[in-house]
């Protein structure tokens, strides 16, 4: 048996925007164990919660990640709306329906860029980034935000959508769609793509389902697990299928991603063509009292927002389980066997958002 | 839509193991280990999905009293009990892979531990206000 | 002008920020915004960097990695500190965690706040920084104590 050397990577490192470190058993260029360590972008934003008045700790809880901003504040009131038995207008509902697919598409054109960008492929990524922007686009006119939209309130949504704007969106879907196509071939056909992830990072259907991965990562393995499907918000009158993929590989992830772009578009024109008519928020008076715990689907999987508050315009408690961090199990998994050298494509593969991971 | 209801189920830390056993035979996803603030002591909550719906067991916990490990049963309860430990000062035993308190290193240890908590600022230099 | 102003080389680290002002920084460097035409790249290594671009408010371990990226990297150099957490600590500043700001850590030269902070504020503090590197390089060519 040859030597061990372990190999620090990150926390700053080329192929990550963000700070993870990772340490690399290895057996020359094999990897035998990954042995994570986090904690660059712990903020302890959990603890502000027992600071700032329950509606305002929405901007809060959009503020644990950039990426997923959107979601995030949405499933933050859901559960507050939960405990204070709050049924908000129904127009809201689908409003917040629209604005999650339109984080979902920007979210995964950005990881879609970001892995083609670490397997050396930069081409790729700017033409990724450059229809991201026509999303980011829709994001800014509709909300006033490109990354961080805050429109959620707790009762509903501050800003509404016109019949005009309703039927620009749609007739931007059929150039989206194209753009989205192109794009999707690209990462289906290419031997550069397909030899950078084919039977690489391999995550087997059963060990999925007990090391508790979320999102595309499970999905890529052959479980149908996707929290739409359990008819939150406005998901409910959505015809929505989640993506599943068998292979099990680097690929599988990055389909289920790439497929889901058009999951998304149709999710948004099913929504604009059953939008009911109506007010977008509710008042709310009163404090909070009792706990839930509230659950959304993010790009990167099944996120858990956990509220509990008594009685007080504070609450008491605010933990959000992300999806990355239930996807990390999972990472060790992928890594353990793997070469060194498909190391950053594996750990791109999770999506990971270590934003969101810590807090 | 209107959300379901959740039932949380309150048991005994020696009972533990045995039930995520049978959750685990029977076939469930672990979703997530929370814990909270409960008066003086703490409460611990996992929770494990099957066919989309959420099911959850609860402990007392406190500082002074570890709890056991699920990790040999979930191995991904790992992520979850380092950082319980870190964040709360709650023990674990026997957890798969310990990080013993660097999981999330904060500035001030184990912040959510206790409600006596005082961050002071300082101005730093040179910057205006 | 000096070759050094026409193109500047930046490195970009994530000091506990929540992404989003990362994710701007990123689009700078995208079709639409395109800095590379005006020279300027994005390098993943402190020694050949001119401009450190840091976002976030800075938490307890990311102090050192800090530190130690902007010791590495060679003189003349100018810190961008982007995003109101950046600047400040923002929404986080009372964080157990955040250290409240950059210039917590190391000297900050400009300051480009918003939240996220938008991809053409973030082009304007990088050309910004372009005139201090400048005059930083003058000061260190004519000797002047404490800039090498």
């Amino acid at each position: 048996m040859s030597k061990q050397i372990i190999v620090p990577f990150g926390p700053q490192h080329p192929v990550l925007p963000e700070p993870i470190h990772l340490d690399l058993v290895l057996e020359d260029e094999r990897v035998v164990e990954a042995i994570p360590s986090i904690g660059y972008v712990h903020r302890g934003l959990e603890k502000l919660v027992e600071k700032r008045d329950y509606k305002d700790y929405v901007f809060i809880s959009e503020r644990i990640c950039g990426i997923c901003s959107f979601i995030h504040g949405a499933t933050y009131c859901q559960g507050v709306e939960q405990i204070m038995g709050i049924e908000i207008p129904r127009r809201a509902e689908f409003l917040r329906a629209i604005w999650s697919e339109y984080s979902r598409m920007h979210s995964h054109l950005l990881w879609l860029g970001c892995f083609a960008d670490g397997m050396g492929y930069e081409n790729l990524f700017m033409n990724c980034w450059k229809v991201r922007e026509k999303i980011l686009d829709v994001l800014e006119r509709t909300t006033g935000g490109r990354v961080i939209q805050g429109v959620n309130r707790v009762g509903g949504v501050s800003r509404d959508m016109d019949a005009a704007e309703l039927k620009r969106i749609l007739s931007e879907i059929p150039s989206l769609r194209d753009d989205f196509t192109e794009l999707t071939r690209i990462f289906d056909e290419d031997l550069t793509v397909q030899t950078r992830t084919k039977g690489i990072g391999i995550l087997p259907k059963d060990k999925a389902w007990d090391l508790g991965a979320v999102g595309p990562v499970i999905r890529g393995s052959g479980h149908a697990v996707d929290v739409r499907s359990t008819g939150y918000g406005a998901y409910d009158e959505l015809d929505f299928k989640p993506v599943v993929r068998d292979e099990a590989d680097c690929y599988a992830r990055c389909m289920v991603r790439a497929e889901e772009l058009f999951t998304s578009l149709d999710l948004i024109e099913n929504a604009i063509d059953r939008i009911p008519a109506g007010d977008i928020m509710v008042p709310v008076k009163g404090n909070p009292s009792g706990e839930y715990y509230a659950r959304a689907e993010q790009p990167r999987g099944e996120v858990i927002h956990y509220v509990k508050a008594n009685g007080k315009k504070n609450l008491a408690r605010h933990r959000v389980r992300t999806p990355t961090l239930a996807n990390v199990p999972a990472l060790v998994q992928m890594l353990a066997g793997c070469e060194l050298a498909d190391v950053p494509v594996i750990v791109l593969t999770i999506d990971p958002c270590i934003g969101c991971m810590e807090r | 839509m209107k959300q379901p209801q959740q039932t949380i189920e309150t048991i005994a830390v020696e009972d533990l193991i045995n039930r995520v056993h049978s959750f685990h035979d029977d076939g469930y996803r672990l979703v997530q280990i929370s814990c909270a603030a409960e008066g003086e002591a703490f409460e611990v909550t996992y929770s494990f999905d099957k066919d989309l719906t959420l099911t959850h067991l609860r402990i007392p916990a406190s500082p002074d009293k570890p709890i056991p490990s699920i990790s040999r049963i979930y191995l991904a309860s790992f992520v979850y009990e380092n950082e319980i430990a870190d964040l709360f000062g709650i023990p674990f035993t026997g957890i798969a892979i310990d990080y013993k308190g660097t999981f999330i290193r904060t500035s001030i240890p184990h912040p959510f531990g206790s409600s006596q908590i005082s961050v002071v600022k300082k101005k730093p230099e040179g910057q205006h206000e | 002008m000096s070759y050094l102003q026409k193109s500047p080389w930046i490195i970009h680290y994530d000091a506990s920020s929540c992404n989003g002002c990362d994710i701007e920084v990123l689009a700078c460097l995208t079709p639409l915004y395109d800095v590379e035409r005006f020279g300027i790249l994005n390098t993943g290594n402190p020694k050949h960097a001119d401009i450190f671009v840091i976002t976030g408010g800075v938490n307890e371990i990311n102090k050192e990695v800090v530190q130690n990226i902007y010791e590495q990297m060679p003189h003349p150099k100018v810190v961008v500190a982007v995003g109101i957490c950046a600047c400040s600590g923002g929404v986080f500043r009372e964080c157990y965690n955040i250290s409240g700001g950059v210039a917590t850590v190391i000297p900050v030269d400009v300051y480009v706040p918003g939240c996220a902070a938008r991809p053409e504020s973030i082009i304007d503090g990088i050309v910004q920084a372009l005139g201090i590197l400048e005059q930083k390089r003058h000061a260190m060519n004519a000797g002047v104590e404490g800039t090498v």
